[in-house]
C-alpha cells in the first residue's frame, strides 16, 4: 500500500463526509431548536436521492440543478410536516414523539420500496469520471463539486443564523424557549420553518449523495443512524461539530474500506462513536451541560 | 405615587372575570376577577405558591385558563396565542428574566422589537432603552448570559419596551437582586408609568410595591382574599400582620 493510495482514500473520505456533515447538520439544527429528534432523517435523505435520479431521468436536469426544486420542496414538506403532525406532540412525551417519527420513516421506506422496488437506482453524468490531478493525488470532480455544495449550503446556513432577524429569532426559541414566548414570538411558526430547513439539508445532501453512490429505499435506516453518529461525535448542537463530525466519519469509513473491506465501514464509525462517548461525552465541539 | 394617581384615567384597560386555570387537577386560579385601570398601577401580592405566576401567564396566553374571561380594551384575549397577545401591546418581564443567554445584548434587544406593531420604529426604541439603561449601550456585543443579575433585569425590561407595550406585567422583578438595585427597578417601574405605560406588579416585596400601587390585590392559595387601594392594603391589618410582619 502506498502513501498515494492513503491519501487518495483519505480525500475521498474527507469529500464525502461533508455531504455526511450537511446532512447531520440538518438532525443537529432541528433537534437544537425543536428538540424533536428526526428518526425520518435517513429516510428523507433517500427519498431526495430518488427525487435527483427522477428529474436526471425525467428531464435530464443535473443534480446540481435538481438542488434546487428538490431543497424548496423538502422546506415545504417539512414545514408542515413540523406544522401538522409535530407540534401537537411537542408536549407530549419523548417515546411517542419516537413512535410517530419512526412510523413516518417505515411510511417512507415502505413507500419508496412501493414504487421503485428494492433494486439500486443510480445516475451517470459525464464529469463523474472525470478527476482533479494534483501533483500524484486523483480527487473525483463530481466528489470535489458535491462537497463544495455541502460547504456552500453550511456556510448560507451559518450566515442565516448569525445575520437574519429570522435567523435570530430561531435561535431565540433554542436558548430560552419560555423568553421566546415572552417577547412575542410565534413560536410554532418558527418550529416548522426550522424542520423546512433541516429538511432543505437533507435534500440538498441527497442531491450530491446520489453522485457518489447508488440508491435504495433500505439506504434510509442506515443514514438515520449515521446522521445521529456524526451529530453525537460532533457534538449535540453545535453547527459546526456536525461537519467536523460527518468528515471525521466520511475519513475513517474510507479508511476501513481500504484497510479491511468496504462492509467494515460501520465498524469504524461505531467505533470513533464509542471513544468519543467514553473521552469527550458531549462530542468534539460540543460544550458541556 | 401621588402622580401616578392622578395621571390614572378612568378607563379600564384589563378586565378580568371568573378566571379559572389548572395545572392537571390542580386548581392554580380560582374564580379571579380583576380591573386593571389605564395608566394605573396594579400590583398583586401574595405568598408563594398563591397564583401570581399563573395569572400573568394566563393573561399573556402562555397558560390557557379553563373558564373565565380576560378583556384587553373591550376584547376578548382568552384563546389568543400568546405572540398575538403581546401584538396588541400587552408585555411582559417574566419572572427570572427569560433573557437569550447565549445571545448579545443587541440580539436579544432585537427580538424585543420583532412585534409586527413595534417594526417600524425598532431602531428608535433600541436607542431610547440605551438612553434608559446605559449599561446595557457599553455591553452591546456582550453575551446576555455573563450580565449581572441586575443587568439582565434591565435587559429583560428594555427587551420588553422594545415591544412598544401599553401594558408591561412585571413579575417578581426584585427577586435576587441585591437592594440598591432594587430601588433602582422600582424607580424605572414608576418612570415608565409615567410615561403612560399601564403597570401590573407582581411582588414578593410586599410594602414597596403597596406604596407604588394605585390599587392592589392579595392573592391567597389562588382566589382574591382581599382588594383595595394601595394605601388601604398597607393600613389594613390582616395584610400587615401577614405580609409586613407588624
Amino acid at each position: 500500500m502506498t502513501w498515494d493510495l492513503v491519501a487518495n482514500v483519505l480525500i475521498a473520505g474527507l469529500l464525502t463526509g461533508m455531504v455526511y456533515g450537511l446532512m447531520a447538520l440538518g438532525l443537529s439544527v432541528i433537534f437544537g431548536v425543536v428538540r424533536v429528534v428526526n428518526f425520518a432523517h435517513g429516510e428523507m435523505m433517500t427519498i431526495a436521492m430518488y427525487a435527483a435520479v427522477i428529474l436526471f431521468v425525467g428531464f435530464r436536469l443535473d443534480p446540481f440543478l435538481a438542488v434546487l426544486p428538490v431543497a424548496a420542496a423538502f422546506f415545504v414538506f417539512g414545514y408542515w410536516l413540523q406544522k401538522g403532525l409535530i407540534n401537537p406532540f411537542i408536549t407530549r412525551p419523548e417515546h411517542s414523539q419516537f413512535m410517530l417519527l419512526v412510523a413516518v420513516a417505515i411510511i417512507m421506506v415502505n413507500v419508496l420500496l412501493m414504487v421503485f422496488g428494492p433494486d439500486a437506482r443510480n445516475l451517470q453524468v459525464d464529469y463523474q469520471l472525470e478527476s482533479f490531478e494534483i501533483g500524484r493525488l486523483l480527487v473525483d470532480k463530481a466528489r470535489v463539486y458535491a462537497a463544495g455544495v455541502a460547504l456552500l449550503t453550511a456556510g448560507a446556513l451559518f450566515g442565516f443564523f448569525r445575520f437574519t432577524l429570522t435567523g435570530k429569532a430561531i435561535r431565540a426559541c433554542a436558548d430560552n424557549h419560555l423568553g421566546a414566548l415572552v417577547v412575542g414570538l410565534n413560536v410554532k411558526h418558527l418550529y416548522a420553518l426550522t424542520f423546512g430547513i433541516g429538511s432543505a439539508c437533507v435534500a440538498v445532501a441527497g442531491c450530491m449523495m446520489v453522485l457518489l453512490v447508488d440508491v435504495t429505499p433500505n439506504l434510509g435506516p442506515a443514514y438515520t443512524l449515521l446522521a445521529f453518529i456524526t451529530v453525537i461525535v460532533g457534538g449535540m448542537g453545535s453547527m459546526p461539530g456536525a461537519i467536523v463530525g460527518g468528515i471525521l466519519i466520511g475519513m475513517s469509513e474510507a479508511l476501513a474500506g481500504l484497510l479491511i473491506s468496504p462492509s467494515a465501514k460501520s465498524m469504524f464509525s461505531f467505533g470513533l462513536l464509542i471513544l468519543v462517548l467514553l473521552l469527550r461525552p458531549q462530542g468534539l465541539l460540543g460544550k458541556k451541560p | 405615587m401621588a402622580d401616578a394617581a392622578a395621571s390614572a384615567g378612568n378607563r379600564t384597560l384589563l378586565q378580568i372575570e371568573g378566571l379559572n386555570l389548572f395545572y392537571g387537577d390542580a386548581q392554580a386560579l380560582a374564580n379571579i376577577s380583576m380591573q386593571v385601570l389605564d395608566k394605573g398601577i396594579v400590583a398583586v401580592v401574595g405568598a408563594n405558591g398563591a397564583g401570581k405566576t399563573s395569572l400573568i401567564r394566563a393573561i399573556a396566553g402562555i397558560e390557557r385558563p379553563r373558564a373565565g374571561s380576560i378583556r384587553f380594551k373591550g376584547s376578548e384575549i382568552v384563546g389568543l396565542p400568546s405572540h398575538a397577545i403581546c401584538e396588541l401591546g400587552i408585555g411582559q418581564v417574566a419572572e427570572g428574566r427569560q433573557i437569550f443567554p447565549t445571545m448579545s445584548v443587541a440580539e436579544n434587544l432585537e427580538m424585543g422589537g420583532l412585534l409586527k406593531r413595534a417594526r417600524p420604529r425598532a431602531a428608535q426604541a433600541m436607542e431610547d432603552v440605551f438612553t434608559l439603561f446605559p449599561r446595557l449601550r457599553e455591553r452591546t456585543h456582550q453575551a446576555a448570559g455573563t450580565l449581572s443579575g441586575g443587568e439582565q433585569q434591565m435587559l429583560a425590561i428594555g427587551r420588553c419596551l422594545m415591544g412598544n407595550p401599553e401594558l408591561i406585567m412585571f413579575d417578581e422583578p426584585s427577586l435576587g437582586l441585591a437592594p440598591a438595585v432594587v430601588q433602582e427597578v422600582f424607580r424605572v417601574i414608576k418612570a415608565l408609568n409615567a410615561r403612560g405605560i399601564t403597570i401590573v406588579l407582581v411582588e414578593q416585596n410586599v410594602a414597596a410595591s403597596l406604596r407604588l400601587a394605585t390599587r392592589a390585590y392579595v392573592l391567597e392559595t389562588g382566589e382574591v382574599a382581599l382588594e383595595g387601594s394601595g394605601a388601604e392594603l398597607l393600613a389594613d391589618d390582616r395584610v400587615r400582620k401577614a405580609y409586613l410582619g407588624l
